[in-house]
């Protein structure tokens, strides 16, 4: 069990106070003027040291991710902007509005370092618009920072001039996706970009852009005040540091807990919220990493690790973290298809499988729900499902086709026998 | 792709422009965009343009937003109607937005909107007759571990059960104050009872990076620069 000293997010549950004073008694806004006066590509290298991997779904390492900002000898005069994705909408995912609203300055600390590291003076964090309270909270910590001098000209007194704006969305799943979220803030319809070019290139108004999530740029502060090294002494190879899990669903006692990456996800479930509903054998099914990442059965959860590797080797994925446990009580195929109407409502519209596809496969799902399909559709559901994997511009195209690839790897059995039973009850 | 039209051409107002204090207000919005990128505004000002119209969003207003970002009205129509938290008509001073997303489900979801349907007369998108209540379903609003929950205009309201629901109707419709958050009685997304992590605050880590010291490069870097 992760001890509390290595904890990152001391505030998770707004035990202590969130503004600058409470923050500072924590550690955070410490030495950071030290830490920017190491200079860029020190930076740079702890947090690859550490084998940070973004918190925001994808896990692409974030170091190598902030190597590809243009560095210092090759700067054309476009000035660099570090944009943080607070767009957290994946359903089972509510971490990243525990830091907003109790942590605010972490957040706005790791800017100031990863915005230097990577050469930007701006940083834009993007809330979603329904954050409304969160984003007051940060806001006002904004606002605290600047007064203290902590942002603003001279940050921290290190010499670097750095601002950050909060900017808020209006309502779109869709600008979490980091080309769309840079439309959006572009004052757009949050409609993904093709790349290349890719934001490092050429991202907001054309300048070299980096996005990161928000819980990865709180985390780099204490990654590299402890060092690389700390960090990646936390969880498995490849798989390091702390993250933070949120457990809904049919458990005893829902919760965001901060953990080691790799532990059990059985442990997980049992340890810190109090265990599935029933008892462990009453588990049918869990979504391991928010909506997108496919449904695992009992049988996996049993053994499988809560890591990036670990659960892409189970055919799914961590994604966010979002854990969305369902009991034997749960109807897995409506289940799914409230994920595929949730699908169907976010698609922006732009690539027609998505378009097209989401709702599709919402029509069909919803009729399976009530047995009325045929058996030779499940088939057909799955073809349209990976019809639209990849082939669309931006994940969220795959994202709609992996829960119901998912539903039918797993659970085809229990869609084939409401089909039957209904084609009996029909009958009779 | 969600579905939205606007309200008919007897409710729109022949036009609007923002309160000193909101035009005050969006001169501030516009600063934080460099010069001539002054577009990105355009979701904050729709959306106090909507705070100012009462809660949606009328033709007028777009077209006030429009003529002070100096864009073309399309694409201010076209921001306002993808964005779904931009209401197109008029709404109840009380916008019930019940989440229906499967965290929310599994836990109770659908007997929060029953309840919220009986107990206002009303079907989901419709206003009661007062004007006080507006019932609306929406996808998931990222509180999935305080799961089911609901957002009443800026406001979440957790940990919901369809007696606390009737109860919060009643307080709202009676003008009552409300507490927001969880109406369990839980801190945040910590589990039922408390804690069993963060019982006592640790120590602020020491920064250790700085001491011992690997070979720092360049560490007058940064003072350069500036």
């Amino acid at each position: 069990m992760l001890h509390d000293r290595d904890r990152i997010f001391t505030n998770l549950y707004g035990q202590h106070d969130w503004r600058l004073k409470g923050a500072l008694a924590r550690g955070v806004w410490d030495r950071t003027k030290d830490i920017i006066h190491k200079g860029r590509s020190w930076i740079i290298n702890e947090v690859k040291e550490s084998n940070l991997r973004g918190r925001g779904g994808a896990g692409f390492p974030t170091g190598l991710k902030w190597s590809f900002m243009p560095p210092d000898e090759k700067r054309d005069g476009r000035p660099h902007y570090l944009v943080v994705n607070a767009d957290e909408s994946e359903p089972g995912t509510c971490k990243d509005r525990d830091i907003l609203r109790y942590d605010p300055h972490r957040l706005i600390e790791g800017c100031l370092i990863a915005g230097f590291a990577m050469g930007a003076n701006t940083a834009y964090i993007y809330v979603r618009g329904e954050f409304y309270n969160e984003a007051s909270h940060l806001q006002i910590a904004i606002d605290e920072a600047y007064e203290a001098g902590l942002i603003g000209r001279n940050a921290c007194g290190s010499g670097w001039d750095f601002d950050v704006y909060l900017h808020r969305g209006a309502g779109a799943y869709i600008c979490g996706e980091e080309t769309a979220l840079l439309e959006s803030l572009e004052g757009k319809k949050g409609m993904p970009r093709l790349k290349p070019p890719f934001p490092a290139a050429c991202g907001l108004y054309g300048c070299p852009t980096t996005i990161n999530n928000v819980e990865t740029i709180a985390v780099t502060p204490e990654i590299v005040k402890r060092g690389g090294a700390w960090f990646a002494s936390l969880g498995r190879p490849n798989n390091t540091g702390t993250k933070i899990f949120c457990i809904s669903g049919h458990v005893n006692r829902p919760c965001n807990v901060e953990e080691e990456l790799g532990i059990p996800m059985k442990e997980l479930i049992e340890r810190y919220a109090g265990g599935v509903r029933g008892g462990w054998d009453n588990l049918k099914a869990v979504i391991p990493g928010g909506s997108s990442t496919p449904i695992l059965p009992k049988s996996i959860c049993d053994t499988v690790l809560m890591d990036f590797d670990s659960l892409r080797e189970a055919r799914s994925g961590l994604g966010t973290a979002g854990l969305i446990v369902m009991d034997k009580s749960t109807d897995v195929i409506e289940a799914i298809a409230r994920l595929a109407h949730f699908y169907k409502h976010e698609s922006c519209g732009q690539c027609t499988p998505c378009r097209e596809g989401t709702g599709w496969m919402w029509r069909v799902l919803t009729r399976m729900v009530r047995g009325e399909a045929e058996v030779e559709e499940i088939d057909r559901l799955l073809d349209v499902a990976n019809q639209i994997e990849g082939h669309t511009i931006c994940a969220l195209g795959d994202g709609a086709a992996w829960p119901v690839q998912g539903l039918i790897r797993h659970f085809r059995d229990e869609i084939e026998a409401r089909i039957l039973s209904a084609g009996r009850s029909k009958a009779a | 792709m969600s579905q939205r039209e606007p309200a008919p051409e007897a409710l729109q107002p022949e036009s609007f422009t923002f309160s000193e204090a909101g035009a005050k207000r969006a001169q501030q919005i516009i600063a934080r965009y460099p010069k001539g990128r002054q577009q990105s505004a355009v979701i904050p000002l729709l959306d106090l343009a909507q705070r100012e119209c009462g809660g949606w969003l009328p033709r007028a207003a777009m077209d006030h937003v429009a003529e002070l970002l100096s864009m073309p009205p399309i694409r201010v129509y076209e921001v306002g109607t993808f964005y779904t938290m931009f209401n197109l008509k008029p709404v109840g001073k009380h916008l019930i937005q019940v989440c229906r997303t499967t965290p929310c489900w599994l836990r109770g979801a659908d007997e929060l909107t029953a309840t919220c349907r009986k107990k206002l007369g009303i079907e989901l998108g419709e206003t009661t007759a007062d004007g006080q209540f507006t019932l609306v379903e929406v996808e998931c609003l990222g509180a999935c571990v305080n799961a089911p929950m609901i957002q009443v205009n800026d406001d979440y309201y957790e940990d919901l059960t369809p007696e606390l629901m009737e109860r919060l109707i009643d307080d709202l419709a009676a003008g009552r104050d409300v507490s927001i958050g969880s109406q369990a009685g839980r801190r945040g997304s910590e589990p039922e009872g408390g804690p069993i992590t963060l019982q006592e605050v640790p120590d602020p880590p020491v920064v250790k990076t700085l001491d011992f010291d690997k070979p720092a490069e360049a560490p007058a870097e940064a003072a350069e620069k500036a």
